[in-house]
């Protein structure tokens, strides 16, 4: 009994060493399961690795997908992919959708350093790039377009067009200029700044004078003119939609505008390649297409 | 029985504690070696955007542990000697900081002092000032975020203070204020000292609170921090940036810890 006793306690550390590795490694448990759940689906892996994406994109009734599929998406898509999310779902009850928003530079930036994803849907071609230069993603298609906008506080903000932006002492707010909305805000201030057509040739100097925030995302921005913080701020016209009781939009003059075009693709390092492709495939089919406008994104 | 239970015991104190160290050291190295191996790490350390924000983080920083020492002292003392009426929610609502994320400090300051803020507002409609995107905003984050680190140690270290020394003081003729600096503050000064690492050490790292209520500009509410991940979410440093400017905070850090060793040591054996 007692010898029975002290063996048994002498199990303890190795037990209490193998506990605390297995909890270090419970997190990547679930993506274990899901890559082998994949090729466990009706269909053989080899007929639908090839076939999905064209086959999606054509036939109303896919290949029923199952597992979890990642999407890393542009801020500004939050409120449409979820939408589109509920409806994948739905359509695919084995499936699963996680979605992690952020500015698309930050989620290449992450993709670039190994995040585990599957999909990535930018705000820009150049986030894109990044993330296909480094040989992450083969090939995107362009699935949304959007308009910038400025936003200015439903009451009490001196910029009422958008040329008063240059005016001295106003709180404006920008995601910062590696963030797509903020790289598109810089070159329509510069638009703006053209010698022919333009405002005035220091008109983008006086403007990004007044920059008093570069924020991390076009939903920081958002909120920052949301809260009445800021003046003005330049946003999509799909963010402002959501936030109408908050804020007034303010045209940026089509001369000067430039529409945001958004790319989505695959990643090579999908752990569920298959879902990945059904994911791009549904978004840029009928259904994720018709969800988008309802969010009032325009056709690419 | 108990032998083998013990050794048991020892051998299990020892392998986690061993998994535990690692754990500790792993990242520490991880970061070093990507630093070394990046080929622009020393030419990213230079870079104006790098030079501003450790400008910006050490100043604020130094403002935020001056403040910290100015008005936590008495706060200290007072909860450390004098039983008032509501001593224990003003000792409470100390802690409160500690325990609340940052970020939820960040909304409370914006929700007072923001331009729609209770406070913020009035200020506005009298005086035309604002807090936000300020460096002053930066510096009131750190100080609601790292203060309370200051004035904890502080009041621990006035409450190991021997009264009766005191007394003795007061016998001898000397007045409160010099007792108060010849025999409180020297016997209270590793405690003192403590509290200031820890309350500059939390100012340099407050990031939460400051992005929230102060915002991200370079040279003015842009710190290390902020700097920090603004360059992992792809500002022109890039990942490069993110892992040269981490590697400046861990070696301050690092002789800070050092030279609080040293000097608590020293402290210690007079």
């Amino acid at each position: 009994m007692i010898k029975s006793q002290g063996f048994r306690w002498s199990l303890v550390p190795i037990l209490l060493v193998v506990a605390f590795a297995f909890l270090l490694a419970a997190c990547g448990s679930d993506d274990d399961d899901d890559a082998e759940s994949t090729p466990a689906s009706p269909a053989s892996p080899a007929a639908t690795t090839p076939a999905s994406t064209t086959a999606a994109a054509t036939s109303p009734t896919p290949v029923p997908v199952t597992g979890e599929v990642v999407v890393f998406a542009a801020s500004s898509l939050t409120n449409a992919f979820k939408e589109a999310g509920t409806r994948f779902e739905e359509k695919n009850p084995k499936a699963k959708v996680t979605f992690n928003f952020a500015a698309s530079s930050a989620l290449a930036t992450q993709i670039n350093e190994g995040a585990p994803a599957d999909v990535f849907a930018s705000a820009d071609a150049n986030q894109m790039k990044n993330v296909t230069g480094k040989g992450n993603a083969a090939e995107s298609v362009i699935f949304a377009a959007n308009l910038p906008v400025v936003v200015v506080p439903k009451s009490g903000s001196p910029v009422a067009s958008f040329s008063d932006l240059a005016k001295p002492g106003v709180r404006l707010v920008l995601a910062g200029p590696e963030v797509p909305v903020g790289k598109y805000a810089r070159e329509i201030l510069a638009n703006a700044s053209k010698p022919a057509g333009g405002i005035s040739a220091d008109f983008a100097g006086s403007v990004l004078a007044n920059v008093k925030s570069n924020e991390a995302n076009v939903r920081a921005v958002l909120t920052k003119v949301q809260l009445g913080e800021a003046d003005a701020g330049i946003v999509y016209s799909t963010d402002a939609a959501i936030a109408t009781a908050d804020v007034k939009v303010i045209e940026i003059p089509a001369a000067f505008n430039i529409i945001a075009q958004y790319p989505i693709a695959a990643l090579k390092g999908a752990k569920n390649g298959a879902a990945a492709r059904a994911w791009v495939a549904f978004i840029t089919g009928p259904e994720g297409q018709a969800i988008l406008a309802q969010f009032g994104f325009r056709k690419p | 029985m108990t032998s083998h239970l013990d050794r048991a015991a020892s051998v299990t104190v020892v392998a986690l504690g061993l998994a535990f160290a690692v754990f500790f050291v792993v990242p520490f190295v991880g970061l070093v070696t990507r630093a070394l191996e990046e080929p622009d790490t020393w030419e990213l350390l230079r870079a104006s955007q790098v030079r501003q924000a450790l400008t910006l983080s050490l100043w604020t920083s130094t403002v935020t542990v001056a403040l910290a020492l100015l008005a936590g002292t008495p706060v200290a003392y007072l909860l450390a000697r004098v039983s008032f009426p509501g001593r224990s929610i003003v000792d409470a609502l100390i802690d409160l900081p500690i325990v609340l994320p940052p970020t939820v400090a960040g909304v409370a300051l914006l929700t007072a002092f923001g331009r729609r803020g209770i406070v913020g507002e009035p200020i506005e409609e009298l005086t035309g000032f604002t807090f936000g995107f300020r460096t002053t905003a930066v510096i009131m984050a750190q100080l609601l975020v790292a203060a309370p680190f200051y004035i904890r140690a502080a009041r621990s270290g006035f409450e190991s203070v021997d009264v009766q020394q005191e007394r003795v003081a007061y016998t001898l003729g000397a007045s409160k204020v010099r007792t108060f600096f010849r025999i409180t503050v020297p016997q209270a000064s590793p405690a003192l000292l403590a509290g200031v690492v820890l309350c500059w050490a939390r100012a340099m790292g407050e990031l939460g609170a400051t992005l929230i209520f102060a915002g991200n500009f370079e040279g003015k509410t842009q710190t290390m921090p902020l700097a920090i991940i603004s360059a992992f979410e792809g500002s022109t440093l890039g990942v490069a940036g993110a892992i040269a400017l981490s590697l400046i905070l861990l070696s301050t850090a690092l002789a800070v810890l050092v030279c609080f060793r040293l000097a608590t040591g020293r402290g210690g054996r007079q």
